[in-house]
């Protein structure tokens, strides 16, 4: 992330100004830390809470719901609706936001306020984020520990797959509801599909190099996956239409005719966070199920 | 009649090839081999379950937003008149967007929530602006109309807008691939659930084309040759928005078809509405079954949104065959 941040303001001359601003609130943030974080992002969010930085979070985005205390914070807007006014009316010493919101971040440039950029990529640059932001918030011990704790366990848990039978998955986070219209599914890179790998599983679009996929019925047909798992959000409108039964019109695909089509909710799915470990644990489980049938 | 005649054959044949092409290779001898059961036979699943709706659904999409065009155009005597100007796709948009925004997860008969809500919301926004014109003076004078019609489409374009703005980001991304339109149906409850107001639709149309003929050299003249010119814009009015509202809720608001498939037609068959009608539905027809086949081979395994094919193909094509007749 330190890393984006430097190449992100070396590309725009007119934050040049703003980088040797940042650079010394750096140095300023080694010694003490800043006291005063906005984060708009739900996964930096609880990054934040999770290295005992929690304290220190005077707000959030509007998506932020994990831990159940950021629902007591002021919000702020979210990644396209950015509430600069109330951002620069609570006096943060440091903002966490989203790499691509170059509008907030020139704002923030002018008015010298320190800020961490986020992206969404794979599954390893979760720890990679922790322990950025926790060396950013002066908790660098607390996110090494946490960050080795996690890639341990996602290790762990490669190598108890590593032997065992990979079935070709279908990984859907995303459709109209009470049809199979817009299957949105995870692709060959990204966060999802590398949750799905290391739980055991074949990406059947792994040769897909992108985060997601919109997929017609004939690519689910001829794709032919073993499992089927879809993935839902409890506030997003997909919850609501976890009835899995329009599947059941694709009989010849194994997943259908073997009964392996699966459906989870958590928000751990779609927040790339700390909660990774438990959302791999529970495709882990599903796949387990799906080989013991 | 001929003419006619040659757009249905044109039709005809490309509806039976289409879903024999696809980004998978499948053999006609396998799809109708009775040795293997429907539920083993992926390629009887990809013709009959993934390909043939997508092409009923297209044909019914292509004629219906070609004949409202046709009749939009000559209602309002205006060339740049299409299905979205009188605010009947906007209500369609409007509709599938609050339905996805607020989650509603119903499906009734195979057809889910959004596409209801999207024919909803055109014959809400048809309501609406028939109900103001009407108001405003005695009949429906098409200046009145057009002008209403635009003002609620940008009106309810607003409201779309301010609901997707504040919708949650999964929300609003559905929103706009919903947008870009799709015909990969799945299934043939859509289509039968869209074949049906189209259908109630064809048969206003079947009343028009003299009506239209006449109408388009003006309502005083269509008056005084004994037209009854009210109830000939009331029916041609409805059924052309129940023929749009059928097309977005099916297929999303597919760009392009409506404006340009009447005008191409005309340079081929002339304006006599007897022949424009019928050749638009079948020509409409058969241009988004040709425009979907690109979409779903082109940047096979990966699909574009047939909207987007429409409008690349449709706008150059119709500047050649413009300037073929000018030059």
């Amino acid at each position: 992330m330190a890393a984006f941040q430097t190449r992100h303001l070396s590309r725009r001359r007119l934050f040049a100004a703003a980088a040797s601003v940042l650079a010394a609130a750096a140095c300023l943030g080694a010694a003490g830390g800043p006291q005063r974080i906005i984060s708009i992002v739900p996964s930096t969010t609880e990054i934040l809470f999770a290295i005992g930085a929690g304290p220190r979070v005077v707000a959030v985005g509007s998506y932020d719901h994990y831990p159940p205390a950021v629902e007591a914070l002021p919000r702020v807007g979210a990644l396209l609706d950015p509430n600069t006014e109330r951002i620069l009316s609570l006096k943060p010493d440091l903002v966490v936001l989203y790499g691509t919101q170059t509008d907030l971040i020139t704002t923030l440039g002018r008015a010298r306020i320190p800020f961490f950029g986020y992206e969404h990529k794979g599954l390893a640059d979760i720890t990679q984020t922790i322990r950025a932001l926790g060396a950013r918030v002066g908790s660098a011990p607390e996110a090494t520990a946490l960050a080795d704790s996690i890639d341990k366990q996602l290790a762990d848990t490669r190598a108890r797959t590593a032997n065992l039978p990979h079935p070709r998955t279908l990984l859907v986070f995303g459709r109209e509801p009470g049809s199979l219209r817009n299957i949105d599914a995870s692709g060959g890179t990204g966060f999802l599909h590398d949750m799905l790998v290391t739980a055991g599983g074949t990406d059947i679009l792994a040769d897909i190099r992108r985060q997601s996929v919109n997929m017609s019925t004939e690519m689910v047909l001829t794709r032919a996956p073993e499992v089927i798992i879809e993935v839902h959000s409890p506030a997003g409108g997909f919850a609501a239409a976890s009835d899995l039964t329009p599947w059941n019109a694709l009989s010849s695909i194994p997943a259908v005719k073997n009964h392996h089509v699966y459906s989870l909710t958590g928000d751990e799915f779609v927040v790339p966070g700390p909660r990774v470990v438990a959302a791999v644990a529970a495709l882990e489980h599903t796949l387990r199920a799906a080989r013991a049938k | 009649m001929l003419v006619v005649c040659g757009f249905g054959a044109f039709t005809l044949l490309v509806c039976l090839l289409a879903p024999l092409v696809g980004s998978t290779t499948i053999h006609l001898s396998r799809i109708l081999d009775p040795s293997v059961p429907f539920a083993d036979n992926v390629d009887a699943q990809v013709f009959f379950i993934a390909r043939l709706p997508r092409v009923l659904a297209a044909t019914i999409v292509g004629s219906g937003l070609a004949l409202a065009g046709v009749v939009f155009q000559a209602l309002l005597r205006n060339p740049l008149a299409s299905p979205d100007t009188l605010g009947v796709s906007a209500g369609a948009m409007l509709g599938a967007m609050l339905a996805i925004t607020f989650h509603a997860a119903f499906s009734f008969a195979g057809v889910s929530v959004i596409p209801l809500a999207s024919f909803a919301g055109s014959v809400g926004a048809l309501g609406i602006v028939y109900a103001l014109a009407g108001a405003r003076s005695q009949g429906t004078p098409s200046t009145v109309l057009l002008l209403a019609g635009i003002a609620i489409a940008a009106l309810l374009a607003a409201v779309g807008r301010f609901i997707q703005y504040f919708a949650d980001f999964t929300d609003t991304f559905r929103s706009v691939q919903w947008l870009m339109g799709t015909l990969d149906v799945a299934g043939y409850g859509p289509v039968v659930a869209a074949a049906v107001p189209l259908a109630i639709a064809c048969v206003g149309f079947a009343q028009l084309p003299r009506v239209l003929d006449l109408i388009s050299m003006g309502s005083e003249s269509a008056a005084a040759r004994g037209v009854n010119v009210t109830r000939a814009e009331r029916i041609a009015l409805v059924s052309a928005s129940l023929s749009t509202g059928s097309a977005v809720a099916l297929g999303g608001p597919v760009l392009f078809v409506g404006i340009i498939v009447p005008h191409i037609v005309r340079m081929i068959v002339g304006p006599d509405h007897r022949l424009v009608l019928p050749a638009a539905a079948l020509f409409g027809a058969a241009f988004l079954v040709l425009c979907d086949l690109i979409a779903r081979t082109i940047l096979a395994p990966l699909e574009i949104p047939v909207g987007i094919i429409t409008a690349i193909l449709g706008g150059p094509f119709f500047l050649w065959l413009l300037f073929r007749r000018v030059i």
